[in-house]
C-alpha cells in the first residue's frame, strides 16, 4: 500500500476520534480534548500534503499558523470554561440551562 | 522507513484513542501531550523540523499546562465519583473502538494508488524566509488572533473578578 494512503488512513482515523469525542461528552473539558484531537488531524493533512508536493516551507509556515490558532482558541475556550463552572459549580453540558427556551 | 512510520502512526492513534476513552481527565491530558510528541516525531521524519519544534513545545507542553491547571482549577470529580459515572460514560463511548476498527479497515480496503512521485526535498532552512517574504499575511493574521485571544481572556477575567466580588 501507498505510504501517503496509510498517512491519510490515519488523518482520518484522528478525525473521527476527535468529532466522535466532540458529539459524545458531556464534559466541557473533555470536548476540548476532542478540538485538539481534531486539530492534530488537520495537521497531519498538511504534513502529508507538504511532503507529497514537496514544499515542506509552506506547509510548515501553515502549521505554525495553526499552532497559533490552536493556542489562542484553547486559552479562550478554557477562559469560557472556567467562566461556565463559576456560574453552574459543573463542567457538565447538562447543567447549561440558562438558555432553554 | 515506512515500517517505523506506520509504528508511529499506529502509536499516535492508539494515543488518540486512549486521550478519549480514558475516564480520568488528568489522564486524557497526558495522552493529548503523548499525542502530540508522536505527530512531532512523524513531522520530524517528513522534513519538517521547524513545525516538530512548534508542536513538541506548544502543543505538547504549553497546552498540556492549560489543560493541567483548567482540570486543577475546576476541581474534576473524585475517584468514587468517576466509578459511579462509569456506566454511563461506557455506555457512549463503547461504539468509538468499533467506528474506528471499521473506518481503518474500509479505508485500506478501498486503497487509492496515489501516483504522486515524491519530489526532491527543498532547503529545510528556507522556512524563515519563506514565512517572512511570502507568507506576511500569515503573520499579520497570527498577531491579530494572538490579540484577540489576549482581549478575550482579559474581559472573561475581568468579568470573573467582578462577579467574584
Amino acid at each position: 500500500m501507498h505510504l501517503l494512503w496509510i498517512f491519510f488512513v490515519y488523518a482520518v482515523i484522528l478525525f473521527v476520534i476527535g468529532f466522535y469525542c466532540i458529539l459524545a461528552t458531556l464534559n466541557l473539558v473533555r470536548a476540548l480534548i476532542g478540538i485538539e484531537v481534531l486539530m492534530k488531524a488537520v495537521t497531519l493533512l498538511i504534513i502529508i500534503a507538504g511532503y507529497a508536493s514537496g514544499r515542506t516551507s509552506l506547509s510548515q509556515a501553515l502549521v505554525i499558523t495553526l499552532i497559533v490558532v490552536e493556542t489562542v482558541l484553547i486559552a479562550v475556550a478554557m477562559g469560557i470554561v472556567l467562566s461556565v463552572y463559576k456560574h453552574t459549580k459543573s463542567l457538565d453540558t447538562k447543567s447549561l440551562t440558562d438558555l432553554k427556551g | 522507513m515506512a515500517l517505523l512510520d506506520e509504528l508511529i502512526l499506529l502509536m499516535l492513534a492508539a494515543s488518540a484513542l486512549w486521550t478519549v476513552m480514558t475516564r480520568s481527565l488528568l489522564r486524557s491530558a497526558i495522552g493529548l501531550a503523548l499525542t502530540s510528541a508522536m505527530l512531532a516525531m512523524l513531522m520530524f521524519r517528513l522534513n519538517n523540523p521547524f513545525a516538530a519544534v512548534f508542536e513538541l513545545s506548544v502543543c505538547a507542553g504549553l497546552i498540556s499546562a492549560l489543560f493541567f491547571c483548567i482540570i486543577t482549577i475546576t476541581e474534576p470529580l473524585t475517584p468514587e465519583k468517576v466509578r459511579e459515572e462509569a456506566g454511563a460514560r461506557f455506555g457512549r463511548f463503547r461504539y468509538l473502538p468499533v467506528i474506528v476498527l471499521l473506518v481503518g479497515i474500509v479505508l485500506r480496503v478501498l486503497t487509492v494508488k496515489v501516483d504522486v512521485k515524491i519530489p526532491a526535498l527543498e532547503e529545510i532552512a528556507d522556512v524563515r524566509h519563506f514565512l517572512w517574504a511570502h507568507r506576511q499575511i500569515d503573520l499579520v493574521g497570527q498577531i491579530i488572533i494572538l490579540l484577540c485571544g489576549v482581549f478575550g481572556i482579559v474581559i472573561l477575567l475581568k468579568e470573573l473578578r467582578k462577579k467574584g466580588g
